[in-house]
């Protein structure tokens, strides 16, 4: 066993843990922050990934022992507050207003690799949106109302929300799924 | 799946972690950004005895000028690679060639020097270093030796580096601004490897090609150079007629395997493609 000291979203942690232990697995086992998923065994899908000083890395391509003395961030730890009162990242409000995401399965990872997408530029085309997430997948394919989320994060992050006028999710054709339409 | 279970050395210097390799056993693997060889340990197709992890040796990340050569420390991260002004200026074929690998979290973990090491052919990096014969810098028990990168690729997977060696810098010769760069690559989606692609270096003297260097990624078990596109380049007026003629004869030499993505036959084709594009484009057409 290896002792390591993290701190995940604002908490500090001293732990000892087995050298081969994936930071994914010492996150939602040891500390509890399930928020943070394992979608794939191949270090594909970014369902994991999390931000490791800042950064979006896939946490099942880390070790925990490699998080020694780094900061870690979770999809638990982006909205400010807690509980009901809690603030949505605008990131996350994005996905939730756009509705970018169907299972929302690939959901936490989407939206920390979109945060980090969002910090190196601001203002990211569709084209840039998409290569910018291109290593989280989608299995629903729900990718359109994704790359809406994301823009529409970046015009609100920049004061800019207001003046784009295709700021909506995209049409839904409920003539085949009617509880759709009942259930907006 | 966890990986099965090894034992774990976090040098701070470059002698720690060659005494670590030679303490470590049998299997001994170097930890570099983890962005291969953790999926291979995942997958329990690598179970090492000990695993040394260089994230902490110091010294090894970064790139520095000396002369008319770049320095790229081998675990200077791909993020690192994009964001770094002397590259910017003098190494914009490693640049385009970084930009296309894998995704941005594995780009920010993942490190030059690992990519060479790790050798793989369908990796972007290889192609890119064979082609502006960089010079790989070999630290062992013995001090330090200087491999050419025609020299460092051995076959699949495999490099010049000796158990108990440590790669821990990459020489590039630094491209002024006569020089043209292309990297050009063929996948079919998001994060795939490469099917084939091309690293291309034209510089021009008015509107003749003075020099060529084209390396070519997943044409055989290590990246190779197009020889005879490169001869057939030298001294011709830049002209698309020229450039097609040339890249015709990229595939001579090549033994590209056939597997799910491709055949053999087919990525000889690609390869003439590729290094027309790649080509034209480094020469400014």
């Amino acid at each position: 066993m290896t002792q390591i000291n993290v701190r995940v979203d604002g908490a500090s942690y001293q732990d000892d843990v087995e050298p081969r232990t994936l930071l994914v697995h010492y996150l939602r086992e040891q500390l509890g922050k399930v928020g943070t998923v394992v979608g794939c065994d191949t270090s594909n899908c970014g369902a994991c990934t999390v931000h490791l000083d800042g950064h979006a890395v896939k946490s099942c391509t880390v070790l925990a022992v490699q998080a020694d003395g780094c900061q870690v961030t979770t999809i638990e730890g982006v909205a400010t507050g807690e509980g009901p009162t809690a603030t949505l990242h605008p990131v996350q409000r994005a996905f939730h207003e756009m509705h970018g995401l169907q299972c929302g399965f690939c959901t936490p990872g989407m939206i920390m690799a979109s945060i980090d997408l969002l910090e190196e530029n601001p203002d990211p085309s569709d084209e840039e949106v998409r290569e910018g997430i291109e290593g989280n997948l989608c299995r629903c394919t729900g990718y359109q109302n994704i790359v809406r989320a994301v823009r529409q994060a970046a015009a609100e992050m920049s004061g800019t929300a207001a003046d784009d006028p295709k700021a909506e999710p995209a049409a839904v054709d409920t003539a085949a799924a009617e509880h759709v339409a009942v259930q907006a | 799946m966890i990986p099965a279970p090894f034992a774990y050395a976090r040098p701070t210097t470059v002698e720690e972690a060659l005494q670590a390799i030679a303490d470590g056993g049998e299997d001994v693997k170097v930890l570099a950004g983890g962005q291969s060889l953790i999926p291979v340990m995942r997958l329990r197709l690598a179970a090492p005895e000990t695993v040394v992890d260089l994230t902490r040796v110091e010294g090894l990340r970064g790139v520095r000028e000396e002369g008319d050569q770049l320095v790229v420390g081998a675990m200077t991260t791909h993020a690192d690679v994009l964001t770094d002004p002397l590259l910017a200026r003098y190494g914009q074929l490693v640049v385009q060639a970084t930009e296309t690998v894998a995704d941005r979290q594995v780009r920010r973990r993942g490190t030059f020097g690992g990519a060479l090491a790790h050798a793989d052919p369908a990796g972007d990096l290889p192609a890119v270093a064979l082609a502006l014969d960089a010079e790989f810098v070999i630290a062992g028990s013995g001090g330090r030796r200087t491999v050419a990168a025609a020299d460092f690729f051995v076959d699949y997977l495999t490099t010049v580096l000796e158990e108990g060696e440590l790669l821990v810098e990459i020489r590039l010769p630094k491209l002024g601004e006569d020089w043209g760069v292309r990297y050009e690559k063929f996948n079919r989606v998001a994060q795939a490897w490469s099917i084939v692609a091309v690293a291309a270096a034209v510089r021009r003297e008015g509107g003749r090609i003075a020099e060529a260097r084209i390396g070519l990624t997943n044409m055989g078990p290590t990246p190779l150079r197009a020889s005879a596109t490169e001869a057939a380049l030298v001294g011709v007026d830049v002209s698309m007629e020229t450039v097609t003629a040339a890249a015709a004869q990229a595939a001579e030499g090549t033994s590209p395997s056939n597997d799910l993505n491709a055949q053999a036959d087919y990525r000889q084709h690609l390869a003439q493609v590729l290094t027309r594009r790649a080509v034209a484009a480094a020469a400014g057409l």
